[in-house]
């Protein structure tokens, strides 16, 4: 299974001079940029774990590169994901946020569907990791 | 003395406002050439072509009079009233750049005319009676100035642009959506089968066409299970969120509302509706999705109708901010380079309406006043018709990101299959905006930067192959009438 949230999971996995173009484009904005990793990408698993705070006055994308670098080191094997926050006014959220590390396996999801009256079925997406556990 | 046909005392002539019989609308008080209008006045543009030989300004005066407090005679009962307040002036008459025969007419209106967050009411005075009026050929409602004070009593889209680009957890990139075609005959089964593979293959939303309702070849309700089980099954394969637009629009209110509640019980993100459907119903289903967190999409059905030519009707800029006010999330805006009518211009203009909180004055937009949002929530345009592929990077440079591009035909009439067409799309959109961050010109080398990722993408080369050649290029009714001039430097 290939997860495919973020900006450019239909694309090639981004190499490090790509990742690091996007993140100049963030840093450019004046947005803020943001790592974050996590062993469960469930679609509604909206607040992964952040790696530090929020680069808010970074100038230059190798800065970033190298906590990317640092999270790669101890959560090789989880999702990792840079985003761009745009605390501007009438926007004040995420403007950008793509995938730059996946786990070797990527375990999928599983459907439950909990059967109703009248056909209806209630649907439920499972982490098929979190399941095992 | 006749003026437009009624029989006026002649404008020379003093005699008292209140004697009883028929005077000219200008000397009752709708033209007001010396009036200000106030920051809380609401103000509106019309194109007025009167009849032959019927003065412009009393044309434009009789438009005030008309679509505020005037009636064909003059009546004793005004003096019971503040008439002056209530009257709308018409306060500037100017000629059409290159329209012999038409005028711009300006109106300000008093905001005690109009009650608190009602379209339907706002549309009955501006828009209820005058447009039949005899002496004029034509008239059009070109745009309108909202003011705050008039905004802030109406609730607007229930979600708006950035909530709903949280709960969808997609960011940085226009949404892709497609409507199931064809859009009639196919069974509830077979309707579902079209919504799991394009969400599968990488859109983030299916759409009902606007006439997808309930008929005898699928019933709602059985369409609305079969999609759900399409969109859970395509959330589980991608771990991406995905929505399909079902369209609640029915007879009744009574009707909606339990096919809304439905798709809400089924676990859907977001429900449709047609602008046939009126605007009272349009505030309604609002109210109802900001009270469900359902994101509300709104087709404009039937609005060419009035808005495509240029000489009567109201301008579809109208309209968006009529739907701003009323509450849709999402609104069909044009694609300027595909299937319907949409001049660049001009549909730069309503996604402007749709997407700032401010928009300034742009005549080469159709943008006739300085509008303040107040920061009601933003709309997403939707562009939807005849678009694929290969025209993504003038897409992305001429819409920009925060909107819905909608392939159909694009989609589902890939050669290798419906999840093909979708992930074409996908790939050429992800291309493109990776390109464009990344400090490429995409206008300029969009058509390379496209070939570059089919090369890495089999649904994509395919697609590029099957509609290269294909483009819409007619002309447009409904274009500017102002031209951008260049000024001197200071």
């Amino acid at each position: 299974m290939r997860l495919t949230q973020g900006c450019f999971s239909f694309l090639p996995d981004l190499d490090d001079e790509q990742i690091r173009t996007q993140v100049q484009y963030c840093i450019d904005k004046g947005w803020a940029v943001n790592i974050e990793f996590t062993d469960d990408a469930h679609p509604r698993n909206i607040f992964w774990e952040m790696w530090g705070l929020p680069m808010f006055d970074i100038r230059d994308a190798a800065a970033v590169m190298l906590e990317l670098e640092a999270c790669r080191k101890v959560h090789a094997d989880t999702y990792i994901r840079v985003s761009g926050f745009d605390s501007s006014l009438g926007w004040e959220s995420v403007r950008i946020s793509f995938l730059v590390n996946r786990p070797k396996k990527e375990p999928g999801f599983r459907l439950i569907r909990t059967e109703g009256a009248g056909r209806a079925v209630r649907y439920t997406v499972q982490t098929e990791a979190a399941a095992a556990e | 003395m006749s003026i437009m046909g009624k029989k006026v005392q002649p404008s020379g002539e003093k005699r008292s406002r209140y004697a009883a019989g028929v005077m000219e609308y200008r000397q009752m008080g709708y033209w007001e050439p010396d009036y200000e209008p106030k920051d809380t006045d609401i103000l509106a543009v019309f194109r007025v072509t009167p009849q032959d030989g019927v003065d412009p300004i009393e044309a434009s005066a009789a438009v005030a009079g008309e679509s505020s407090t005037a009636t064909w005679t003059v009546v004793w009962t005004d003096r019971l009233t503040a008439c002056d307040k209530y009257r709308a002036k018409c306060y500037r008459v100017d000629p059409v750049p290159n329209a012999p025969g038409s005028w711009f007419a300006f109106i300000a209106y008093d905001l005690d005319l109009f009650e608190p967050g009602s379209i339907a009411n706002l549309s009955a005075s501006i828009i209820g009676n005058v447009f039949g009026f005899k002496p004029l050929k034509a008239l059009r409602l070109e745009d309108m100035r909202l003011p705050v004070a008039y905004v802030k009593t109406f609730q607007g889209p229930p979600t708006g642009i950035v909530a709903e680009r949280e709960r969808l957890d997609k960011f940085g990139r226009p949404l892709l959506g497609a409507t199931v075609k064809p859009k009639l005959g196919l069974s509830g089964r077979n309707y579902g089968r079209v919504v799991y593979e394009a969400l599968r293959g990488g859109l983030d939303f299916t759409k009902d066409d606007e006439n997808i309702n309930s008929q005898p070849f699928m019933h709602w309700r059985d369409r609305y299970l079969y999609c759900m089980e399409a969109v859970a099954k395509a959330e589980a394969a991608s771990g991406e969120v995905k929505g399909t637009y079902l369209n609640v629009t029915a007879a009744t209110m009574e009707d909606m509302y339990e096919r809304a509640e439905f798709a809400k019980e089924l676990g859907s993100v977001i429900v449709m509706i047609d602008l046939v459907i009126g605007y009272t119903a349009i505030q309604s289903m609002a109210k109802w999705a900001r009270k469900n967190d359902m994101i509300l999409h709104l087709h404009r059905a039937g609005h060419s109708t009035y808005t495509r030519q240029k000489s009567h009707g109201v301008s579809f800029r109208v309209i968006v901010k009529w739907m701003r006010l009323a509450g849709a999330d999402h609104i069909h805006a044009g694609t300027v380079v595909g299937k319907l009518e949409g001049d660049p211009n001009m549909t730069r203009g309503y996604y402007d309406i749709c997407r700032e909180d401010f928009n300034p004055m742009q005549l080469e937009h159709g943008l006739f006043f300085d509008q303040h949002w107040a920061s009601l929530n933003k709309v997403m345009p939707v562009a939807s018709g005849g678009i694929h592929a290969g025209q993504m990077h003038k897409l992305v440079d001429m819409l920009g990101e925060d909107c819905v591009l909608q392939f159909g035909g694009g989609t589902i009439g890939h050669p290798m299959g419906i999840a093909a067409g979708a992930t074409a799309n996908r790939v050429a959109l992800e291309a493109i905006i990776f390109a464009r961050n990344a400090g490429r010109d995409i206008l300029a080398e969009g058509d390379e930067i496209l070939e570059t990722a089919a090369k890495k993408s089999l649904p994509l080369k395919q697609a590029l192959e099957t509609w290269k050649d294909v483009t819409f290029d007619y002309a447009s009714t409904d274009t500017p009438d102002f031209l951008p001039t260049a000024t001197a430097a200071e």
